[in-house]
């Protein structure tokens, strides 16, 4: 970070930016094979709870690689599931990216998010502090790793049939 | 009804233990939610912990007996405490901290000081009370508290039958079995996943030794899995196992009978979905035979073991529920793993927890979603009973009680039985 100058700082927050909303879009829309091909092969989408880092060791609502996530998918689709057929709606909201850190071609961006559901009538409104850490590559950007640690994550939750 | 009568003077009418059908008001009538809260909650041994949630000296827990908030704690003997948290002053809780260790709970608003054993030890300015106050009684308020193989249970009725006695030789079997997935450690947990439920509570009682449900509920988590473990869940189509009355409310689920003692088949070679598990082990340098005992212990035991009213223990963890009012449920799964074994293998026993547990699970989410369907359709009929008859027509004596068919609503009866039982009081 200590030597990128602001320009460029500035640029890589917008290609950040553009790419995470892209992404959010993705997620509410539940275009989730697309959102599938966004990651890497050892990308690991994560939900701790608390404020462990260590996710290995420590049980979190989710702990997904490539295999667990194209699981996840599937379960949406298929239409056996009954909390996903029909899923809740979602409209989010990402902002607050602050540019953690630029080493090699990963970038690790933090923001904030903010998601209302909608199922049987009932709006549930759900907040949490997001870390992306993003490869740069040929193609574009790709997902290494997302954290998203909701705001009550180690209290009472309702359960989710959609993805943060 | 006649005005002097109380109005939850037929319990027949709420719960008809000949057909084995529920009134609608039982999960729906906020007056008959309060006198269950009374009757039962307030009468009878309610899981509070497990020990190794507080392994040390001046380790505490929240927890809740019924409705009331109660901290659970190990004094600096290692005797377990259980008192409600609130002072005895002006009502204040003296801790929020979920978790932790301490030397004592001093109430934030006048600084009134508990020992770990609940006693008040010291008051700021205790002069304005006189010279007769008496601090000896005016400690937190203390429940009785009994403990077996780890799991701690608390009650407000100081002259109930011991707590072994409660659980009756029946449960304390299936504890004992299902405490050997520590695999040759003590078992601890690990972590929870948490969620509320809009239902009534019976709901989550029921459901522990449902197994009539699992194939149509979880087939979406079914098809995530491997054939081997696929076969494994398959006890309804194989029509294996049972359901038995263990006495008291409680119940057991056996669908995998050959998981249900982990001592026996230890020569059994191991699936091919722990191979990668098993090399590892080996690699740290596991004797063979310990190994194959980790790697058995590894998926859990095979049954669902049900305590009325708040306790269960399924497959591999513990599922403790909280009632919050007649149509909300707090609901918690609680990992559990081996105390000092190989990290791999506690790995492997977290994974297989998120995989199907709490929020983002492949299997609790459709779990709430019935759950919640079953508090809205209530609302429908209200003439209407619920049916919990299924297998009475092939039930027969068990080891410990009536035992049917692995769909039977044996385990429901059981309970039901023993929510007649108590509310008669």
């Amino acid at each position: 970070m200590t030597e990128m100058s602001k320009i460029d700082t500035k640029s890589m927050l917008a290609d950040v930016t553009a790419f995470i909303w892209a992404e959010s879009a993705m997620l509410d829309l539940k275009e989730y094979d697309d959102w599938l091909d966004l990651w890497t092969d050892d990308g690991l989408y994560i939900m701790p709870i608390g404020d462990t880092v260590d996710f290995k060791n420590s049980v979190n609502l989710c702990y997904d690689n490539a295999k667990m996530r194209r699981d996840r998918v599937g379960r949406f689709h298929a239409g056996f599931s009954i909390s996903s057929a029909p899923p809740a709606q979602t409209v989010r909201t990402l902002s607050r990216f602050r540019i953690e850190a630029a080493e090699g071609d990963l970038i690790t961006v933090s923001c904030a998010e903010h998601l209302v559901e909608d199922k049987f009538g009932r709006q549930r409104i759900w907040a949490g502090n997001v870390e992306y850490i993003l490869k740069v590559t040929e193609g574009g950007f790709k997902l290494q790793q997302k954290v998203i640690r909701l705001l009550n994550s180690d209290g009472m939750l309702n359960s989710f049939s959609y993805l943060f | 009804m006649s005005l002097d009568m109380p109005k939850f003077s037929d319990l027949d009418a709420l719960y008809d233990e000949k057909n084995a059908k529920v009134a609608t008001e039982m999960y729906e009538d906020p007056e008959l939610f309060n006198e269950e809260m009374e009757k039962i909650f307030k009468n009878t041994w309610v899981w509070v912990a497990h020990e190794s949630e507080f392994p040390d000296k001046g380790s505490f827990k929240l927890s809740q007996v019924g409705l009331e908030p109660v901290i659970v704690v190990r004094d600096r003997k290692g005797k377990i405490h259980c008192m409600v948290n609130r002072c005895r002053h002006r009502a204040a809780t003296v801790c929020e901290v979920k978790k932790g260790k301490t030397s004592s709970f001093q109430c934030p608003y006048h600084g009134w000081g508990y020992g770990l054993d609940g006693s008040l030890r010291a008051l700021p300015y205790p002069e304005q009370y006189g010279d007769d106050f008496d601090k000896s009684q005016h400690g937190l308020v203390k429940l009785r508290t009994e403990a077996y193989n780890g799991m701690v249970f608390a009650t407000f009725k100081e002259d109930i039958e011991p707590l072994e006695d409660f659980l009756g030789e029946g449960v304390r079997k299936y504890i004992d079995l299902f405490m050997k997935q520590g695999g040759g450690f003590p078992v601890k947990v690990l972590g929870e996943h948490q969620f509320s439920v809009p239902m009534n509570w019976k709901v989550q009682l029921e459901n522990t030794t449902d197994a009539y449900h699992f194939p149509i509920v979880h087939k979406s988590f079914m098809q995530t899995l491997d054939g081997a473990t696929e076969e494994m869940f398959d006890f309804l189509d194989k029509g294996v196992g049972y359901v038995e009355d263990l006495g008291n409310g409680h119940s057991v689920m056996t669908m995998i009978p050959e998981l249900v003692d982990l001592d026996e088949n230890l020569d059994a070679p191991i699936p091919e979905r722990f191979a990668d598990l098993a090399q590892e082990l080996r690699d740290e340098g596991y004797p063979e035979d310990q190994v194959k005992k980790i790697v058995r212990a590894v998926s859990g035991a095979g049954f669902n073991l049900n305590l009325f009213p708040n306790v269960s223990f399924s497959l591999a963890f513990f599922r403790v529920l909280t009632p919050i009012n007649v149509e909300q449920t707090d609901i918690r799964h609680i990992a559990i793993g081996m105390d000092g074994g190989p990290e791999a293998a506690n790995q492997a026993r977290i994974r297989l927890h998120e995989h199907f547990q709490g929020p983002m699970g492949f299997g609790s989410p459709d779990d709430a979603e019935v759950w919640e369907r079953i508090q809205r359709g209530t609302k429908g009929g209200p003439d209407l009973k619920i049916l919990v008859n299924r297998g009475m027509v092939d039930e027969e004596p068990g080891e410990f009680g009536p035992r049917g068919h692995i769909s039977a609503e044996t385990g429901m009866r059981a309970a039901y039985k023993m929510w007649k039982r108590m509310m008669a009081q």
